[in-house]
């Protein structure tokens, strides 16, 4: 129900109420409404119970299990919040001249080399606001980078059918065109087919290491170096940063260009609780054109460096330099954590995610890559149990909202059928990650026994099976009286 | 596998069908396996009439709330008529795959391509074992 759905003239919120009006003069008469606007008229409590009750139909990393495939769904500590709200950090005005700005300016300088030496990158720029448009200034950089070169034939990009669907389209908006490469049954990208692609149209691959299948790429150093060879450049999809944090450095598998989500590996809020940062690092070559304003220090001062320290920048990608309260929560996070805290994200995100597949396997499910060490997610694929009891991975997703859990990943990767994309993360503890078998080991249960349970699931929270195939075809986003 | 794979049709691998039609026009679709694997469809991308495609070119896009495919094109040739009808009512395709769920037609620019395409076993053979 919407808050307008529970309007009543004449009710008021006193405390939501302007102290006193505010002052309008200087603005011209045409501009200023006649009528005031149409908002909700309710007291105080039906305020406070309206948005209380939309809090609790929350499905949230607070409140449950969040097990999102590839999407790194950790604790956010609650530290990072309050240090990052410290009231000169709040109070700052974007425009303020960085002579007022040097404790900030000192955090944003010192989460560029944090990242910068975690990745084994050259240099970063804090600029991009999101996983996305870290994608669209790593390929911006790539193109930069070969019509510097004056090397114009490069045209394409190579994305593995493994990869994010946001890389193929990162391609596409930055003019390439894509080609896609085949993966092997055991999860390494095929290399023959590499060479197959690869020539003097090749532009460069977009690579996520650990892969959305949920393994290491082993082939890596041999793929840096074929493309290096064919003229291409490595772009590192950081999604999956969390499992190799502060123990392999994409840097030294010999990518050129990496975007890192802040949201996912350093912990800031994420789904709908961001907004998200993506921190772009580069190798040598592609430094003279990350995007602007980065932050300097010359020994003394902490200092904006822009497109006149930078002329051949790709330039901005927003008015000022990123989701500044964002990157003060990661750069708090990694303050926190420290060199060998870093690793230990890595190993207890791995170690949980491992822990976890071989409970399930055991427990009787198949495991998409049974043969193959998981990193910090792995795939389970319910095809079985499709095939012979006709209950589906979304069937078993929806079930798992039932017991208390969010559900995985599901249907994605699309190589997997049926497939269940499970990351745990390192700050779940054992009896959590225990619970969730349970959960799983039930209602495999009742798939076999009373299949119709889980096949109409959800039945306990807000809404039931929504009918996403009519949302799709008939959105409708508008609200009417 | 439960479908059908009518005999009278020609198939490729990424299981895309073809129907030669008595005015010497291609018809082409996606099969009713390839349709009950993506679910139900909400969208689909047609090719525009006119254009020249090589065999294997992506020439549409069927979108459902899984996932969204690439349909290739079968045959080298030129789109000479597009169903309109899939813009508003994509379900038709998984209503009715081989018959008024057909996608586009074309005039072939070298109709022997059609010896190499599968013919219905082989198809519901690959389809078995594909399993996606």
């Amino acid at each position: 129900m919407l808050i307008y759905e529970q309007s009543r003239p004449g009710r008021r919120a006193f405390a939501q109420a302007p102290k006193q009006r505010p002052a309008l003069d200087g603005i011209p008469s045409e501009l200023l409404r006649g009528a005031p606007p149409a908002l909700p008229e309710v007291s105080e409590m039906d305020a406070v119970r309206h948005y209380t009750r939309l809090s609790q139909k929350n499905f949230s990393i607070d409140t449950q299990f969040y097990p999102l495939g590839s999407c790194t769904m950790k604790y956010n500590p609650r530290a990072c919040n309050s240090l990052a709200m410290l009231p000169g950090l709040i109070g700052r005005h974007p425009h303020a001249p960085a002579s007022h700005s040097q404790g900030f300016l000192a955090c944003m300088f010192d989460l560029q080399e944090m990242l910068k030496d975690v990745t084994g990158m050259r240099r970063v720029s804090l600029v991009p606001a999101a996983g996305a448009q870290g994608e669209f200034a790593g390929v911006a950089m790539i193109r930069a980078y070969h019509e510097a070169r004056g090397d114009k034939g490069r045209n394409e990009i190579i994305v593995p059918d493994a990869a994010h669907g946001t890389n193929p389209a990162t391609a596409v908006m930055c003019g390439y065109k894509v080609r896609e490469i085949p993966t092997l049954d055991d999860g390494d990208v095929d290399v023959e087919a590499l060479k197959g692609v690869l020539g003097p149209q090749t532009a460069g691959i977009m690579l996520t290491n650990p892969s959305t299948l949920g393994v290491f790429e082993r082939k890596i150093t041999e793929i840096a170096r074929l493309v290096h060879e064919a003229g291409g450049l490595l772009y590192y999809d950081g999604a999956n940063l969390n499992a190799i944090l502060g123990k392999v450095r994409p840097g030294d598998m010999g990518f050129d260009v990496i975007h890192m989500n802040l949201h996912k590996t350093f912990s800031t809020p994420h789904g709908g609780g961001g907004p998200g940062a993506g921190p772009v690092g580069v190798s040598e070559r592609l430094v003279p054109f990350l995007p602007v304003p980065m932050v300097g220090f010359d020994g003394h001062d902490y200092n904006w460096l822009t497109a006149k320290e930078c002329p051949q920048t790709i330039g901005k990608l927003s008015a000022f330099a990123g989701n500044a309260g964002v990157l003060l929560r990661a750069y708090i996070y990694a303050r926190m954590l420290g060199r060998e805290g870093m690793a230990r994200v890595a190993e207890y995100a791995t170690l949980n995610a491992n822990y976890l597949a071989k409970r399930l396997s055991d427990a009787g499910f198949d495991l998409a890559y049974p043969r193959r060490r998981a990193t910090h997610e792995f795939i389970v694929t319910l095809r079985r149990q499709a095939k012979e009891l006709d209950v589906s991975a979304m069937d078993f997703a929806k079930r798992l909202l039932d017991l208390g859990y969010h559900a995985p990943t599901t249907y994605f990767p699309l190589l997997v059928p049926e497939c269940l994309l499970i990351e745990p993360t390192e700050t779940e503890a054992m009896d959590a990650l225990d619970g969730f078998v349970e959960a799983m080991v039930r209602i495999k249960g009742e798939a076999e026994a009373t299949p119709e349970v889980v096949k109409t699931a959800p039945h306990t929270l807000p809404v039931r099976r929504l009918d996403d195939v009519r949302a799709a075809r008939e959105l409708d986003l508008r609200w009417q009286a | 596998m439960s479908n059908d794979v009518p005999t009278d049709l020609k198939y490729t691998k990424s299981h895309e069908w073809v129907r030669m039609d008595d005015d010497g026009i291609a018809t082409v679709g996606i099969t009713d396996h390839a349709q009950e694997l993506l679910g139900d469809l909400v969208f689909i991308e047609l090719p525009e009439v006119g254009t020249e495609l090589g065999a294997g070119a992506e020439c549409a896009v069927v979108e459902s709330v899984k996932a969204a495919s690439d349909v290739y094109s079968p045959l080298t040739g030129e789109v000479v008529e597009v169903n309109e009808v899939l813009a508003d009512a994509p379900e038709t395709i998984n209503q009715d795959a081989y018959e008024e769920g057909w996608i586009f037609r074309m005039r072939l620019a070298a109709p022997n391509e059609l010896d190499a395409l599968m013919d219905a076993d082989s198809y519901a053979e690959h389809a078995e074992s594909d399993e996606h």
